[in-house]
């Protein structure tokens, strides 16, 4: 292991061997075992997305390739339930809500305890971990009443966002705490206000630049969460992308539209993750 | 000097901090306020409206409809689904991690897989199932055509394989980067085998961290419901969709809050699965820092 992690940073990590020999084996059996592995899990995760793919422009007849999914996502009306477009509306503008809800309300919070209510600390990272033990199910039990209660307000499906940033608390969280934990609150606080900075100017111009990339992943986690979100949105009774898709899929099983517009979200979600986790990574490489 | 200054300085702002030092939790407050009426509130509604009955008088007896033969089934239906896909998540997902940990720590494959991770753990849902029902689906599958798809477990379990073993691959990776290679070259000096360095160090060394990435990825299970909705939708085998059942027809009919009672239970379950995971978690963090 030792060999093989520092042979990383030389150009050709394969061929250049050490004295040993034992070693050299023991690391040619260890590249055959990973190349192995990563072959076969690879395929096992592409595998199922390529047959979406595939699916996704199946012409009229099986076998052919057509783009009609493609062109109906666009236009595509199931009977009984609204078009598809407006619930991919609903459900990007729902990540956009949830993603400045969840900022606005963690990030200012959790500098503001570090910096002064350190007694409070412990408190936020339990109920900011707590939804993950309880699962979006049960919470949607107990979310009925209060959505009753919204509902005499607000009917449109926007309202999910409430519901939806205590879903991606634990992973903003996490996300975030690894950032600030990485920046030294205390000397970078104390330097700004003895230069004579309000606290204001402490956490949104000192210490928020400084956690840039922690809230770059923290809104993408969000961003992901909502995308894919079924279970709360289903009960409530409201409409998003997962729960018109699944509509769909029980109204006309097997509807081209279906395969085409799951690829679509998917691709979009995973394209974004992962220019962003090279990006930021290069970034990082600089500073 | 720059010290002095420094130090005297700093010690202004905390005397004019004593001026707000009443109101200085008050900062946390709206983010305390959205916690407890969207999570904490939630929450007791679900407990209280659990042990009553619909007409609102306590009802503790409910909790012995818990043990009534139809809801065990669901629960017996949950669990055996949750221990499948998170042994077989674990176990696989352990070697991935092993194979990831392994190489270059700046390398392309490992960034791919890693962020690939972070997507696909989070990949349960609708789209999950309409992608294993076109691959391997019995009337359209493309590789093959499984009879066994709509079987309980196996199907189903298969397809939480899926964002199974990305969780474990992301929750187990840092225990076995925290593996020191010193301690590897310390066991071979000393003339240990590959089998006795995993006997007698990496295995006891990773045990609490894989053990903790199972019951992480067991709860996860426990909570997954819009896979399984998605892949079959005419019979309710584990406690969520039986949820979701009592919840689209709860007409106030039946004598229990059956929902609630429902997920009063399934807390129970994960409480229990994350108090073992955080107990297991710290004995982890023991070596691997």
């Amino acid at each position: 292991m030792a060999a093989i992690t520092s042979l990383g940073e030389t150009p050709a990590p394969a061929e250049a061997a050490r004295p040993g020999g034992m070693q050299a084996r023991r690391r040619r059996r260890l590249n055959v075992f990973r190349y192995v592995v990563f072959t076969v899990f690879g395929l096992f995760f592409v595998l199922p997305l390529l047959a979406l793919g595939r699916f996704s422009l199946e012409g009229a007849k099986l076998g052919t390739w057509a783009l009609t999914a493609w062109r109906q996502i666009a236009s595509y009306q199931g009977s009984g339930i609204p078009p598809l477009l407006s619930a991919i509306e609903i459900t990007l503008e729902l990540a956009v809500i949830t993603c400045v809800v969840t900022m606005v309300l963690l990030v200012p919070t959790m500098i503001w305890i570090r910096l002064r209510v350190k007694w409070l600390a412990r408190t936020m990272e339990i109920l900011c971990l707590l939804p993950l033990t309880i699962p979006a199910i049960v919470l949607v039990v107990g979310l009925g009443p209060v959505y009753n209660k919204i509902q005499h307000y607000e009917l449109s499906s926007l309202m999910l966002f409430w519901a939806y940033v205590i879903l991606a608390l634990p992973y903003a969280y996490r996300a975030l705490a690894a950032g600030l934990s990485a920046v030294d609150v205390e000397t970078i606080s104390e330097a700004a206000r003895s230069l004579g900075a309000s606290w204001f100017t402490v956490i949104f111009r000192v210490i928020v630049p400084n956690m840039r990339q922690a809230i770059l992943n923290a809104l993408l986690l969000t961003w992901a969460l909502v995308l894919g979100e079924f279970t709360i949105a289903y009960l409530l009774l409201y409409s998003n992308l997962q729960v018109e898709l699944y509509s769909i899929s029980r109204n006309t099983p097997n509807a081209g539209v279906l395969f085409s517009t799951s690829f679509a979200a998917l691709l979009f979600a995973f394209i974004l993750l992962l220019i962003l986790s090279f990006v930021g990574r290069r970034r990082r490489g600089r500073g | 000097m720059a010290v002095a200054a420094t130090s005297e300085t700093g010690a202004r702002p905390s005397r004019a901090g004593r001026r707000l030092a009443a109101p200085s939790w008050v900062g946390t407050v709206p983010f305390l306020a959205y916690v407890a009426i969207f999570l904490l509130l939630p929450t007791g509604i679900v407990v209280v409206d659990a042990l009553k009955n619909p007409n609102g008088a306590w009802a503790f007896s409910n909790v012995t409809e818990l043990g009534n033969s139809l809801v065990r089934g669901y629960f017996i239906g949950s669990f055996k689904l949750c221990l499948l896909s998170s042994v077989l998540g674990a176990v696989l997902g352990a070697i991935l991690a092993y194979a990831i940990a392994s190489g270059n720590p700046d390398g392309v494959v490992r960034r791919l897989y890693l962020a690939a991770s972070g997507v696909l753990a989070q990949f349960g849902g609708v789209t999950l199932a309409f992608a294993f029902q076109v691959l391997i689906g019995p009337a359209v599958g493309l590789l093959f055509h499984a009879s066994w798809y709509y079987d309980f477990p196996w199907g189903i379990g298969l397809i939480y394989t899926y964002f199974q073993i990305p969780l474990m691959v992301l929750v187990f990776l840092p225990a076995i980067d925290g593996v020191k290679v010193q301690w590897r070259e310390a066991s071979e000096n000393l003339g240990a085998s590959a089998w006795q360095y995993w006997r007698y160090v990496g295995g006891p060394l990773l045990t609490p961290a894989f053990l903790g990435g199972l019951l992480l990825l067991f709860a996860n299970a426990l909570s997954a419901f819009a896979t399984i909705q998605a892949w079959e939708n005419q019979i309710a085998y584990i406690v969520p969709q039986q949820i979701s059942t009592a919840l689209s027809s709860e007409v106030g009919l039946s004598n229990v809050n059956v929902a609630d009672l429902l997920a009063l239970g399934m807390v129970i379950m994960v409480a229990i699965v994350m108090t073992g995971y955080a107990l297991l978690q710290r004995r982890a963090a023991r070596w691997l820092r």
